[in-house]
């Protein structure tokens, strides 16, 4: 973004700190882009003539005298098909050694959709993972995070989802992304032949962290362009929000706000639905779907990325190292998709629900029966062959290594009940019993 | 002349103002970005220096921009129309906005102004009348709606005449009053009153004296909420906050429903506008959508219109009210609106209270809270306003500002749990800790036992026992070990275990059990009490167990059923029949 000759140009700051500096200047529009000593930065706050302006790429080196030119615009992003099989950094500028791609050019974090223009999500995401499809099962339209510890495959698990999903374009939007992990996209996506349909924006660890803040706005722009101009099925992947939220905090920490829970901005909320909000079902038959991973603490949920990302999102995976089976698994417990109702038994078998519902209760009987083994208390036959039902429902239905059919999946179950329980011990319908139930 | 100003600060959407003239806390304001006016409500005045929050996105505003001052608060149009309407928080009509993106600065009609409603006179001339006084009524879906005097009109007036019986719009006068001074006064169908000041055109406001039957066994049954009263839900995310609140407006007892969703996710409003049209209601068998207003702020709407979306949201129950209709209020979810005001005063460098929210957060919520109410009209009609209202503690801890404030105002207490949600018992609402104040009302019990059977209350609170005997038992166990106690405390765990799964769980997505009417419930709270009082002989934990699995199977199997259906008394009969097997 060369230097124009109408550019407002100043050479005097006020103040300066990690993120932001400080001075004095005229007709300065709120959030318009500026360039500070050659880095991007935006506006967050004027005063006056006192304006604030939040440095991406941090403030180390930037002198007093620094040359600070006004853009006069918002951050933008040049939208159109060429977007297709790119790789982008934060600012949009490619990072592929392509040439710069052309088209319209759009006002990153735009306005939200009517909610009246919504259409109900309807539509199954199929990905072979029974722990989704069975349990949690994922819809267009919908958003949903992966919540797991910094040591799952998260990253992995994502990816297989993506390319397995039936969607037209695939927006990865990456934030504090390892190098390696970039790669990994990278590599699975040619793997797999899916190149055409992928737009990626990354912002690895080697890259300023205020930086990041820009990446959810550039991957959903590139997503509406692809979602309402061209009616296409956009999944955009965001990982890791963790890291964004943590960006969110250093720059409000910056600019002397006052923090609420875990050292997190009061707006933590607004700012995270602000980006997951996007995330719908266009009456054009257009949607964007929104998978995104928070890490955890360990395991910790009442954190306030999770807890504020768990009242926006329409439910969240959460996986863990399942120590019976020695697999990764989608908890059941924890783990729901909000929207899987809308598809369960309507666009899958009768009897999805039913089955989901006893399998997860049965699941939760052995962990009890579990916590009484632990204890040195003895076992009831029920406990004993709870116990057995739960690392075969694991191994064979929970485990992120699974890849069937939606139908063998429900299969199965019906299998495992005939096997350890009786129809009474499930609680199903009478009506399904009589029609699915395998006796053995 | 109007006040003027010029823009000097921005931070977000906090935007400082220097006025010209005189400003009012709370008035409307419209700040200038280029030709498109952004509407803002004054919240902080210093000196010359108003601070106002813009309802939109700032972007691009800049130091010097024009502001106009409008002399008002915000204002609620109402009037016939506002059923089956889809809202915005400033009562934008969401329906007739153009384009798939919510445009900044564009502002719709809340009503129809070219649609005729058949009008019939109610007031003759002569008749002495008041603010909210019934003038005449149209006929709206299946709900007369009574043209009111608007309730800003003060004192008395005298009738001078009104419109003949025939098709009028909102803006024809279809009367006009003499004020005390004799002069003229014209009214419309539709009138105008500030969102944030509560209508109190009554006569009285009494304790409430019945309750609202919601379908759903834990609150009817257990835990009542009163016509007239308020109630509030908080609860971990995924522990069915919505589903539950979603069922009470579906089934609730009421003439009209306002959903107010503030801050929430924009899905599940897409969910009430496409069901509810298809949905009938219970009630009258009429479409659902005919008796429901949405007002929908949605989590990525603008932050500082989620406040004024609750106070559109009950303005317009008060209206309905005071027609002598029963209205329901589910706002989902107050927290977000708590959250808009600590992102406000934040913004404002206010000193925060705990967790950083304003100090008058308690003031406000119980403010709220006590604008619902059962009431007496002038006329001796009576209305009422339920308000129940959904808390998303952080980190569902319950010791938090909002819920502890919340807890202080609202008199239903509707503990979601984490832990029976995890177990799939849903609705997971707490059957010790959840609690109704109604029940301690003598009225109300009054009400009960005479409506449902002598003694119900006294029956609801042994069930309730019978619960906490269980859990009791349950530690018990879980402490000394299955072979460690004696049978009969499994037979108590057990008995309890009879109560959650047939009674307290409900399955809100079956066509049958969602909907659970009083007789029902009645039916359903006699039976297990009447196998909770038996005794029973069991050679072993292990029999008890199989024994009441048997029954609880049973159980769930008749709420599955058709009420009064053959397969429903059949597993009745399976029932007495296991019970005298193994009873004493």
């Amino acid at each position: 973004m060369a230097n124009k000759a109408y550019q407002r140009t100043y050479t005097q700051l006020s103040a300066i700190t990690k993120a932001t500096v400080s001075l004095h200047a005229a007709h300065v529009s709120n959030d318009e882009l500026a360039v500070v000593d050659g880095r991007l930065a935006q506006v967050v706050k004027t005063k006056g003539e006192d304006v604030t302006l939040q440095v991406f790429s941090g403030t180390e080196g930037i002198p007093t005298n620094a040359e600070v030119s006004f853009i006069g615009a918002p951050p933008s992003l040049k939208v159109s098909e060429q977007l297709s099989g790119r790789f982008f950094d934060a600012y949009g500028r490619p990072i592929d050694g392509g040439p710069e791609p052309e088209g319209e050019e759009r006002e990153i974090g735009g306005p939200s959709v009517n909610p009246y223009k919504r259409r109900q999500p309807s539509e199954l995401i199929p990905t072979g993972i029974a722990g989704i499809d069975l349990n949690n099962t994922l819809v267009s339209g919908q958003k949903i995070p992966f919540f797991a510890d910094p040591d799952q495959p998260y990253n992995r698990v994502m990816a297989d989802v993506a390319l397995r999903a039936d969607v037209d374009k695939i927006i990865l939007g990456g934030m504090g992304l390892s190098n390696d992990d970039y790669l990994f996209f990278r590599h699975q996506f040619e793997a797999a032949g899916a190149l055409d349909r992928i737009v990626c924006f990354i912002n690895t660890t080697e890259n300023p962290p205020v930086e990041r803040l820009l990446i959810p706005d550039m991957a959903l722009t590139a997503a509406e362009y692809f979602a309402v101009d061209k009616n296409e099925k956009v999944l955009v992947l965001l990982t890791d929000m963790t890291l964004y939220a943590d960006a969110l905090s250093i720059v409000s920490n910056r600019m002397d706000q006052i923090p609420s829970k875990d050292s997190m901005p009061g707006s933590l909320y607004s700012d995270l639905a602000k980006i997951y909000e996007k995330a719908v079902q266009l009456p054009s038959g257009g949607s964007i779907t929104i998978i995104a991973v928070t890490t955890l603490n360990d395991g910790d949920i009442t954190h306030a990325i999770p807890d504020n990302t768990g009242y926006i999102t329409e439910g969240q995976l959460f996986l863990r190292a399942d120590s019976d089976s020695g697999c990764v698994i989608v908890d059941p417990f924890r783990s729901l998709s909000r929207l899987k109702q809308l598809v369960q038994g309507k666009k899958t078998r009768e009897d999805h629900s039913q089955v989901m519902n006893a399998g997860v209760r049965l699941y939760a009987d052995a962990q009890n029966a579990k916590t009484k083994l632990e204890n040195g208390f003895d076992l009831s036959d029920y406990d004993l062959r709870c116990l057995d039902y739960a690392k075969e429902y694991a191994t064979r239905l929970l485990s992120i290594d699974v890849n069937i059919r939606i139908d063998e999946m429900l299969d199965t179950a019906w299998e495992l009940f005939g096997k350890y329980f009786s129809p009474a011990e499930t609680g199903i319908k009478q009506a399904l019993v009589d029609k699915y139930w395998k006796w053995q | 002349m109007a006040t003027t100003g010029k823009v000097t600060g921005i931070v977000s959407n906090l935007v400082t103002v220097q006025v010209d003239g005189p400003v009012a806390e709370n008035e409307l304001c419209q700040v200038y970005l280029g030709d498109t006016p952004l509407l803002a409500e004054v919240i902080k005045v210093n000196g010359d220096k108003a601070a106002v929050q813009v309802f939109e996105s700032t972007r691009g505003l800049q130091g010097g921009d024009k502001v106009e001052f409008l002399g008002r608060m915000l204002e609620v149009t109402l009037g016939p129309g506002l059923l089956s309407s889809t809202y915005d928080g400033l009562e934008n009509n969401l329906a007739t906005m153009e384009g798939v993106f919510l445009k900044r600065g564009e502002y719709t009609a809340p009503l129809d102004h070219s649609r005729k409603w058949d009008f019939k006179p109610l007031a003759a001339p002569g008749d002495k009348v008041s603010a909210a006084s019934w003038l005449g009524e149209v006929q709206e879906g299946w709900l007369p709606h009574k043209i009111m005097v608007p309730f800003s009109f003060k004192g008395e007036f005298t009738v001078k005449e009104v419109a003949a019986e025939g098709s009028y719009t909102i803006d024809e006068t279809i009367a006009v009053l003499l004020d005390e001074e004799g002069e003229e006064v014209p009214v419309t169908m539709t009138q105008k009153w500030p969102a944030k000041i509560a209508v109190k055109a009554y006569r009285e406001k009494p304790r409430p004296q019945k309750i609202m039957e919601t379908g759903v066994r834990v609150i009817d049954s257990f835990n009542p909420i009163a016509e007239g009263g308020t109630g509030f839900i908080p609860g971990p995310f995924g522990c069915g906050k919505t589903v539950l609140q979603h069922a009470i407006a579906k089934q609730g007892e009421a003439d009209v429903i306002v959903m107010a969703a503030c801050g929430e996710r924009a899905n599940e409003v897409v969910e009430i506008f496409t069901e509810f049209p298809e949905l009938v209601d219970p009630h009258t068998g009429r479409k659902l959508m005919e008796r429901t207003t949405i007002i929908c702020n949605t989590s990525n709407m603008p932050v500082a219109a989620r406040e004024a979306s609750v106070y559109t949201a009950m303005t317009i129950c008060e209206y309905y009210r005071a027609m002598g209709l029963r209205c329901l209020l589910l706002a989902d979810s107050t927290s977000r609106w708590a959250q808009a005001l600590r992102e406000m005063s934040n913004r404002m460098e206010e000193l925060p209270g705990a967790d950083a929210f304003p100090v008058d957060l308690s003031a406000i919520i119980s403010n709220f809270y006590a604008r619902a109410g059962m009431v007496i009209l002038n006329n001796g009609e009576q209305g009422a306003v339920t308000f129940i209202g959904t808390v998303s503690p952080a980190g569902g801890n319950l010791k938090e500002p909002v819920t502890e404030s919340t807890k202080k105002a609202a008199r239903c207490f509707y503990a979601l749990e984490q832990n029976r949600a995890d177990q799939k018992r849903y609705p997971a609402v707490n059957p010790i800790e959840s609690y109704s104040k109604y029940l301690e009302y003598p009225e109300i019990c009054d009400y009960l036992n005479s409506r449902i059977e002598e003694d119900w209350v006294g029956r609801v609170l042994k069930a309730k026992n019978y619960v906490r005997r269980g859990r009791e038992m349950a530690d018990q166990i879980n402490i000394l070990g299955d072979d460690g106690v004696p049978v009969s405390y499994h037979e108590a765990f057990w008995k309890s275990e009879l109560i959650d799964y047939a009674f307290l769980q409900q399955d809100a997505f079956d066509a049958i059990d969602a909907l659970c009417p009083m007789e029902r419930q009645k039916f359903m709270l006699d039976l297990l009490l009447d196998i909770c009082g038996r005794e029973f002989r069991f050679d072993d934990y292990e029999k008890c167990r199989a024994f009441f699995k048997e029954l609880i199977n049973d159980l769930r199997q008749m709420n599955y059923s058709e009420w009064e259906s053959e397969d429903f008394w059949a597993y009745k009969e399976q029932i007495s029949k296991q019970i005298a097997e193994n009873g004493k």
